[in-house]
């Protein structure tokens, strides 16, 4: 499903990505695990086409489909969604407007009709059912004032709502506690299937317990330095940060 | 002079308008050497051949114009043509409140003393363009609200242009008094019907005694060729409540000349304003806070959008007096500029003369926050549908405010028309 190939990007002039490869295939959840400033979020943002970041060589491609010069905006379309690891405020914006508006959005990309009401109503209250979300949760401006915990479930909604192809999950686990985490890895897990793919990016292999990868990959300096599976998380948090780098070096 | 032939020269004002008429010829239309007129040139506007009171009556069928009504609920209304009151369009009444027009209220003698006791003693006298109107003074709205009466529904004053005659210039006037504890809440709108110059010179005096609770909102949102000049002047006594919002999306040249006295203790003052406009289009907001006395309050909230070619003006000045200690007054001026060739000038004025108070203000002009702009693109929302819905979200938040649900949804879809978003209301 997603193909990466020697993968180099740098942010404003920086190398950050030096050569990543990576496959993730239709029903499988990868964990990319690494230290602080090893390239994670970049990763993730390069693949959600964030602008700020240059990708200087390699590919990444989407069932095939090159993701070149494709907008972020068509990239959700074409079913990558992103669990932002600090969501935005957006005050004046209802959660239920945006996710209305990202819907239709998608949509009309399609060549669809705007989702009816009486659908969206019925689905909005399915999906935030299945995150514990309060309705009262849904009339708040988007993010504004959210608790950690919060924040994280939103963005889980969102992708329940979005039902994309490929989910990747940045830091989803910080910021929450062990009931919030439960609760997401819980909405992760049931939305999770044969047709879609997860990759968890993670520090910590906490969050690992609750949504169980098929394979685990270790970024270091902008690279995957080592792969295997979710026993390489547990190695890796008994062993710590330290050991990949004696490893590298 | 040859106007006075149509004006009632008995009228208890008659003495009031010759001395206006006599400021106004000595000074003439404020021009760009005024500091206050800086960054608003009338010039290309005065130029025009105005007619001033319209040579015959013209009359509009209600089906064209509802939607610039509240239809939706139950208003008193008053509504005029051309400066020509329209009995047909209005609907006024006498039935505990009195909501009628100001040329009854002038020449009727059970008026006479309200309208001596309150009639341009807040206008400023000293103010050109006022001087103007009160020379003019000849019709407009008249709202009595007594003592403890809560007014049980809003009240509606629509100007409507047509322009049939040329180049008209109107000078409505309107007069509003509250008594002690009395509620009302009134919407105004100024509405062109053709694209035919149209030039209104509006005053407006607005008085609030103890306790009382007014909210006023200004509906801006007229064709191109017109222009409007708003001159409010609003005077509270002790523990009154007033706000005032200023809605401008559309006109030529927009000017609100917006005045508080504050002439009591523990007042509340509020002034909102949401500004979208583009196509070479001018909005002013002028605006004056007399802390008068200690212990009050005012809030200001203006918020701005601009593009294509348009110019937006904000001057918010705060007068705390030596006296009004205690005064908590706010000022936030925030500006989104959507492309390179809008302008937008800002000037916070505070003079501030008692020591023990509490002034901020803050004045911002920006673009779109571009890491909010990649979440909602992250989610599949087009560039230029995210970039509307953040200028939404932005002007949306001052809406929290307006106490009239169906305004507020009206405003809100308005908001999302002018900046080409799909949304507005709530599922």
């Amino acid at each position: 499903m997603l193909l990466i190939n020697d993968l180099h990007a740098t942010v404003e002039g920086k190398e950050i990505l030096k050569g990543i490869n990576l496959e993730v295939k239709a029903g499988e959840v990868h964990a990319i695990m690494g230290p602080n400033g090893s390239g994670k979020s970049t990763l993730s943002s390069v693949i959600a086409g964030n602008e700020d970041y240059e990708v200087e060589k390699g590919t990444i491609s989407l069932s095939g489909e090159s993701l070149e010069e494709i907008d972020a905006e068509e990239r959700a379309h074409k079913g990558i969604f992103l669990s932002f690891q600090y969501p935005v405020e957006i005050p004046g914006v209802t959660v239920t407007n945006f996710i209305k508006t990202a819907i239709n959005a998608s949509r009309k990309a399609q060549g669809l009709e705007d989702m009816p009401a009486k659908d969206m109503l019925k689905n909005i209250r399915e999906k935030a059912a299945l995150l514990e979300i309060d309705s009262k949760f849904l009339s708040r401006s988007l993010n504004e004032g959210f608790s950690g915990g919060e924040k994280k479930r939103n963005e889980i909604f969102q992708m329940a709502m979005l039902e994309p192809k490929l989910a990747i999950l940045d830091e989803t686990d910080s910021g929450l506690d062990i009931d919030a985490l439960k609760i997401v890895a819980n909405g992760v897990n049931k939305l999770k299937s044969k047709e879609n793919a997860v990759v968890v990016i993670t520090h910590y292999q906490r969050l690992l317990d609750y949504i169980v990868p098929d394979f685990v990959h270790v970024l270091h300096d902008g690279k995957i330095v080592k792969s295997g599976t979710k026993e390489l998380a547990h190695e890796l948090e008994a062993k710590g940060y330290d050991w990949i780098k004696q490893l590298v070096n | 002079m040859a106007f006075e032939e149509q004006l009632d020269l008995s009228s208890p004002v008659h003495e009031i308008r010759t001395e206006s008429l006599k400021h106004f010829e000595e000074n003439g239309f404020p021009s760009k050497k005024d500091e206050a007129w800086k960054y608003t040139s009338l010039a290309k506007l005065i130029k025009s051949d105005y007619s001033i009171f319209p040579k015959e009556e013209t009359t509009i069928e209600l089906k064209d114009v509802k939607k610039y009504f509240l239809f939706e609920i139950d208003t008193y209304k008053i509504v005029f043509i051309d400066g020509v009151y329209s009995p047909f369009l209005s609907d006024t009444t006498h039935d505990g409140i009195d909501v009628c027009l100001l040329s009854a209220a002038l020449s009727k003698d059970k008026y006479k003393k309200t309208i001596t006791t309150y009639f341009n003693t807040i206008a400023k006298k000293d103010d050109n363009l006022t001087a103007l109107n009160t020379s003019f003074t000849k019709e407009g709205a008249y709202i009595f609200i007594p003592k403890s009466v809560v007014a049980e529904k809003p009240i509606q004053i629509l100007h409507f242009a047509t322009g049939k005659q040329g180049p008209i210039l109107l000078q409505p006037r309107n007069l509003i008094v509250v008594e002690e504890n009395a509620q009302v809440q009134i919407v105004e709108r100024h509405q062109s019907l053709v694209p035919h110059q149209i030039m209104s010179n509006s005053v407006t005096e607005i008085f609030a005694a103890k306790k009382a609770v007014i909210d006023y909102y200004k509906v801006q949102n007229d064709l191109d060729e017109a222009s409007l000049i708003d001159n409010t002047y609003v005077a509270q006594k002790t523990k009154s409540n007033v706000s005032v919002h200023t809605f401008s999306f559309g006109g030529k040249l927009t000017r609100n000349n917006l005045n508080f006295y504050q002439k009591g203790e523990y007042i509340d003052s509020i002034m909102k304003g949401v500004t979208i406009i583009g196509d070479q289009q001018h909005v002013d907001h002028f605006t004056l806070v007399d802390h008068a006395q200690p212990n009050c309050e005012s809030h200001q909230d203006y918020k701005g959008i601009y593009s294509d070619k348009s110019v937006g003006v904000f001057n918010g000045k705060i007068y705390v007096n030596r006296i009004a200690q205690k005064t908590n007054a706010f000022q936030k001026n925030n500006n989104i500029l959507l492309d390179d060739t809008a302008t937008i000038n800002t000037k916070p004025q505070l003079e501030i003369f008692a020591d023990d108070v509490k002034c901020s203000h803050g004045c911002t002009i920006g673009q779109l926050d571009e890491d909010a702009l990649f979440y909602l693109r992250s989610r599949g929302i087009p560039k230029k549908e995210a970039k509307g819905l953040l200028t939404y979200a932005f002007a949306n938040n001052v809406l929290e405010s307006v106490k009239i649900p169906t305004l507020k949804a009206r405003i809100n879809k308005l908001i999302a028309n002018k900046l080409g978003v799909n949304i507005g209301h709530d599922l």
